[in-house]
């Protein structure tokens, strides 16, 4: 079940610094889209915001048409995953995916064998069979990011967030996974927001592309939009390098790299 | 990743890291030997020794005498009651301080140190200051006939004092340095507050708090000064176990004082002994848990 997420005028402001200054966005069901910026650009806060696990001092966040605010952290049901995946390091793999569904009360929970079984086909899916009984330090960068997305897509999430989602991995396990991450998404069909600063991660792989700076969304649009049409002056510095390589690219007649849909 | 390094062939290292001539080695191990043996080996040897000068009899004879046995009494219930509160609090007062930001938390944190600090005979005074006789809640109390200062209450609350930070300091490093990741995970998969300390937050800290229960017990029953202050040394009622091994040497009883001794640096190896075993039994969850993966 996939909601679409909508952003009305958030502002956030961390003692004296300001992180977000009234941002308005909005995701379709099932759309794919990426929060890029430099550091300090907000976007991160965005996404906690999004999620919950930031207060905004003002603005709303709406999934679907229920008010995000009306809503415990347990009721938004978000799939959220951690920068360095926040693995719960006492817990073997099976456990880790597990929990969500074992932490719900007792009138909704699953059966142990159906969590088992639940937790045994999202293995599955990111391509870990066999791999449940291991504790998440027996793990490379690239299982254990999938680990964290197996265990936020089990409680069913609504929407999934994902913060910096290849930032810890190495330059080849980022590229493996940013593909497959694409078919998952095309398979599952949930609607995902995740922040990144590689310019490249969030034109090769989003729907669209939200670009912030300084607490502000300078423009939103898909990667061919932004490219051919850029808003500000800062957002035809930001992506100078990716323009230029789509120029090359074009120049020697290669293959479209830009996913658009 | 520390996994990496220890892999690493040796080959890759062709200089030693150290590079003393054999004969330096032995001396400066050999200085290091003579001194743990001076300095705490030898000695505790001697109370066992001493303990055992007049035969097997004696040393049980003396843990026949009620004053004794009460006083044994009173350490473990002194330890039994200030232990499990400090552990409480501790790991209370350790995860406030390590998992959210609050106004007054340096405050709080030099609070917890104080004990450290302070000699603990001033934590024995502070008591008697404020409930003893002439103190400033003495009246008010001897009214209601509450008895705190040379009375069990007394000896447990500046105990409490004195073995406070144990817990705390064990704690609050390890969890700062775990951050609070694991717990919004937790929270943002539907875990209750309550569900995630217990099944994430409790989990990732229990050798630490295990350590600090142990060294925290081993103070508890040991603990001369600040109980000192405040006991009355009344014998049969509240001498603990280290006073009243003051009591006994100070009577010329020898023996006596070596025997109680004996048992209380019994209760110590033990603490370290069930330490070192834990640490030997579970060393790869230690490392498991103390480092972020």
């Amino acid at each position: 079940m996939s909601v679409p997420v909508r952003v009305r005028n958030l502002e956030k402001t961390f003692g004296r610094y300001p992180a977000l200054k009234g941002v308005s966005l909005d995701v379709e069901a099932g759309e794919l889209v990426a929060l890029l910026g430099p550091s300090g650009s907000g976007k991160t806060t965005l996404l906690r915001a999004i999620a919950g696990l930031e207060q905004p001092d003002a603005g709303q966040v709406l999934f679907g048409d229920i008010d995000a605010n009306t809503l415990s952290l347990r009721e938004r049901r978000i799939g959220f995953v951690f920068q360095q995946y926040a693995l719960f390091r006492h817990m073997r793999v099976i456990d880790n995916i597990a929990f969500g569904l074992r932490a719900r009360p007792r009138s909704s929970r699953p059966s142990e064998a159906a969590i088992k079984s639940k937790v045994l086909e999202l293995l599955h899916l990111v391509q870990l069979d066999g791999l449940e009984a291991r504790y998440p330090a027996q793990l490379s960068g690239g299982q254990r990011q999938r680990v964290a997305l197996a265990r936020a897509l089990a409680i069913e999430p609504r929407v999934l967030l994902l913060d910096e989602p290849f930032g810890a991995l190495d330059a080849r396990v980022r590229k493996d996974l940013r593909k497959w991450l694409r078919e998952l998404h095309q398979r599952t069909g949930h609607t995902t927001l995740f922040v990144t600063h590689d310019q490249d991660e969030a034109f090769e792989l989003a729907d669209r592309i939200a670009i912030l700076d300084q607490g502000r969304i300078e423009q939103v649009g898909t990667a061919a939009e932004i490219l051919e049409r850029p808003a500000t002056p800062f957002i035809d510095s930001f992506i100078e390098g990716i323009a230029r390589r789509e120029a090359q690219a074009r120049d020697r007649t290669k293959p479209h790299v830009v996913a658009s849909r | 990743m520390a996994m990496s390094d220890r892999f690493l062939p040796l080959s890759h290292h062709p200089e030693r890291a150290t590079s003393e001539t054999a004969p330096t080695k032995a001396v400066l191990i050999a200085v290091a030997g003579l001194f743990l043996g001076a300095i705490l080996f030898f000695p505790l040897v001697t109370v066992f020794i001493e303990a055992l000068r007049k035969g097997w009899g004696t040393l049980f004879g003396t843990f026949a005498d009620p004053d004794t046995l009460a006083a044994i009494r009173l350490t473990l219930l002194v330890a039994a009651i200030a232990v499990p509160f400090n552990a409480a609090v501790g790991l209370a007062a350790s995860w406030a301080i390590a998992k959210f930001e609050f106004r007054g938390k340096n405050l709080l944190l030099t609070l917890i140190d104080l004990p450290f600090s302070i000699s603990p005979v001033i934590s024995g005074l502070v008591y008697v200051l404020l409930f003893g006789a002439q103190g400033w809640l003495g009246p008010w109390l001897d009214q209601h006939n509450i008895h705190i200062i040379f009375a069990v209450p007394g000896i447990v609350l500046a105990t409490v004092l004195v073995t406070f930070p144990f817990v705390a300091r064990e704690l609050i490093p390890l969890m700062q340095s775990q951050g609070t990741s694991e717990e919004e995970a937790a929270l943002m998969l539907g875990a209750s507050g309550w569900y995630t300390f217990l099944k994430v937050t409790l989990p990732n800290v229990k050798w630490a708090l295990l350590y600090g229960v142990l060294l925290c017990n081993a103070r508890a029953m040991g603990e001369f000064g600040a109980v000192s202050v405040v006991s009355g040394h009344i014998r049969g009622l509240t001498n603990t176990m280290p006073l009243h091994i003051e009591i006994l040497y100070n009577d010329y009883n020898f023996v006596g004082a070596f025997a109680v001794a004996s048992l209380l640096a019994g209760l110590a190896l033990v603490t370290l002994l069930a330490k070192t075993f834990l640490e030997w039994r579970f060393a790869g969850e230690l490392a498991a848990t103390s480092r972020r993966h």
